[in-house]
């Protein structure tokens, strides 16, 4: 294993260096340097094709780079680890369209996001813990899901798949959440109850989240990154970002 | 869950009501009376619930964790082959050609000595290891390729198709030592008791009957474990179970072949009670029917999976006697129209209306249709 000239800063959650990823020739990353503080809400904005999804498919080892190191923590090198192994390193990963287990309860989603070691012959003689219930139940409550929990995923308004899909993820105790667009297709009653959602999130978790939606970014947002042609165009807080010439050119102004 | 475990349990008394009534039928009641159950229709049972086996295991890997495979007949048709070899092994001297321990085929094919693979089959324990193992060990391997390479969908059914073929091409040819095309049959008997005998055809539906109860027993626990709960999560959404932690394709492939050793027990009780085994049983077709079963009977529900094996298979032997020729035009019919209109199967027209499990399927109405197509072709030449 190659390790990076100097090991990532203990304060940061993820050092991404210098990824380079291209599809046929197209540059999806370009050389994208970028990290995020423990405990820090991110957001990520850019116009499409600008490398949003990919960096997460990198970062959830969905897709390999050609160039260019991504580390979790300090020592925690991504680009060596399976899909699997990264979420049980401690990074969740919410899609962009929903992703539910239909035809299973909400309640039996988030048993099955249980964090633990998991294997066939385990799942075949798992009984629910005390303990286990109670965080059920805790992260039902979270979520705001409780009266729910019976009902079957599949039968749930788009908004509360989302925040079931969230709370999957919170199951699994994730140190850093990528969130893929969390609002696209919400009420705006359900965007605000997603906002508070992440806000409420941001103390104890790192969470980076991709949004389409401006007014959604500016509500929760205290540090957002804008993302070019598969490099970082801009960085700082909503109002620098909104301000900057060539994010104007890019984005904004479009 | 609970509606399916009511009708899973009305279906194991009626399994074991079967299993009671037969062969008091059959052995008590005499043959003038109308009530007699006659030893064809003694074994005609004793048949459709093993194809009732072999629906619990497809439905297992289809209708919950979303597998589709249409090369199910081919691990019947090995467990059946091993049990096979051990008949034959039964038949001692009493063979045409009367040798001790080679049969007929062997002797025909002027072989001086057994094969290293027919060691062993003397012993009813080694068969029994045998007829589980050998599917299991094929899926493993298959499916450690398959499932750690991410086939899945239409893809990994042409596959299993395309093994099933390969094991029936294979199987025809004489120097593989099965037999040939003519495969293995003129039994003797089982365990010293006389495959003829009303008796002990009794005693192997009452065995059946047994195996049945104990498959679906097992497949429903296996459902309702955690384990099964993440096969159909699979189902639903593959990759989201895979970024929650879980290794995907080893829960796929211990599945797999729980079903494969299924399928070859059942095949293994197949074999006595129908008195012969040859590599048409590998047949593509035979495992697309299977599929067919637990489409009609009700994807997702083992009960219905198994009742929809012994409903079709009747229709079938009314069928192949009455119209022989309609009978593949007949499945198929019968597969678009539940497909189209009873997406949960006979199953769903007594439960209320659901969310449908997402059809897979096309590529088994695209098989079909080869097949029908290619025995089309086959009569106009």
């Amino acid at each position: 294993m190659i390790r990076p000239p100097h090991l990532p800063s203990p304060d940061k959650i993820l050092t991404l260096d210098d990824l380079t990823v291209s599809f046929d020739g197209f540059k999806a990353l370009d050389g994208l340097t970028l990290s995020v503080d423990r405990g820090e809400l991110r957001c990520i904005i850019g116009p499409n094709g600008a490398g949003k999804t990919t960096m997460m498919d990198v970062v959830t080892g969905k897709t390999r780079p050609d160039h260019g190191s991504a580390w979790f923590a300090q020592d925690v090198d991504l680009l060596a680890l399976s899909e699997p192994e990264i979420a049980q390193a401690g990074i969740g990963r919410k899609f962009q369209k929903p992703t539910v287990f239909e035809s299973l309860t909400v309640f039996e989603n988030l048993e099955l996001a249980i964090w633990g070691d998991k294997s066939f012959w385990k799942d075949l003689v798992a009984r629910l813990t005390r303990a286990e219930r109670q965080h059920i139940d805790d992260i039902l409550d979270v979520i705001g899901l409780t009266a729910e929990r019976a009902a079957l995923a599949g039968t749930l308004a788009h908004g509360q798949k989302q925040w079931l899909e969230i709370g999957m993820l919170l199951m699994q105790e994730p140190e850093l959440l990528l969130v893929d667009e969390p609002v696209a297709g919400m009420t705006p009653q359900e965007t605000a109850r997603t906002a508070e959602l992440l806000l409420s999130l941001a103390a104890e978790h790192s969470l980076i989240v991709v949004e389409h939606d401006m007014d959604f970014v500016r509500s929760i947002a205290r540090r957002v990154t804008v993302l070019h042609e598969g490099r970082v165009l801009a960085d700082g807080n909503m109002d620098q970002v909104q301000n900057d010439p060539r994010v104007v050119e890019v984005y904004l102004g479009a | 869950m609970i509606e399916q475990d009511r009708a899973g349990a009305a279906f194991l008394v009626l399994v074991v009501a079967v299993a009671i009534a037969a062969p008091v039928l059959n052995q008590f009641v005499p043959a003038s009376s109308p009530f007699h159950l006659s030893t064809y229709s003694l074994t005609l049972i004793g048949k459709y619930m093993c194809y009732a086996m072999l629906a619990l295991a497809v439905d297992l890997i289809w209708g919950y964790a979303g597998i589709l495979s249409l090369g199910h007949a081919a691990f019947f048709a090995l467990g059946g082959y091993a049990m096979g070899m051990y008949l034959m092994r039964q038949i001692g001297p009493r063979g045409v050609y009367g040798d001790p321990i080679l049969p007929d085929f062997m002797v025909f094919l002027n072989w001086q000595k057994l094969p290293w693979f027919w060691v062993g089959f003397n012993h009813f324990w080694f068969a029994l290891i045998v007829i589980a193992a050998v599917p299991a060990a094929l899926a493993l391997v298959f499916g450690w390729f398959a499932f750690r390479s991410r086939v899945t969908g239409v893809y990994f059914s042409i596959m299993t198709q395309a093994l099933s073929y390969a094991l029936m091409l294979a199987f025809f040819r004489n120097d593989m030592g099965f037999g040939g095309n003519n495969g293995f049959t003129d039994f003797k008997d089982i365990l010293g008791f006389d495959l003829h005998a009303d008796r002990t055809r009794v005693v192997l539906v009452v065995v059946t009957a047994a195996a049945l109860a104990a498959s679906y027993l097992a497949c429903r626990a296996i459902v309702a474990s955690r384990a099964g709960r993440l096969f159909r999560a699979i189902r639903d959404a593959e990759s989201r179970a895979r970024f929650l932690g879980y290794r995907v394709e080893s829960y796929k492939l211990w599945v797999f072949v729980f079903s494969a050793s299924l399928a070859g027990i059942a095949g293994a009780l197949y074999v006595p009670q129908v008195g012969i085994i040859n590599p048409s049983e590998f047949a593509p077709i035979n495992s697309i029917e299977a599929v067919i079963w637990v489409a009609v009977g009700g994807r997702g529900t083992l009960f219905g999976a198994a009742m929809g094996a012994v409903l079709v298979n009747y229709a079938k032997t009314y069928f192949t006697g009455a119209l022989p020729e309609l009978w593949l035009y007949a499945l198929g019919a019968l597969f678009v129209l539940v497909t189209l209109f009873l997406p949960r199967g006979l199953v769903g027209l007594g439960a209320r209306r659901r969310r449908a499990v997402h059809g897979a399927a096309a590529p088994v109405i695209w098989a079909l249709g080869s097949h029908v197509g290619v025995s089309l072709g086959s009569k106009l030449k």
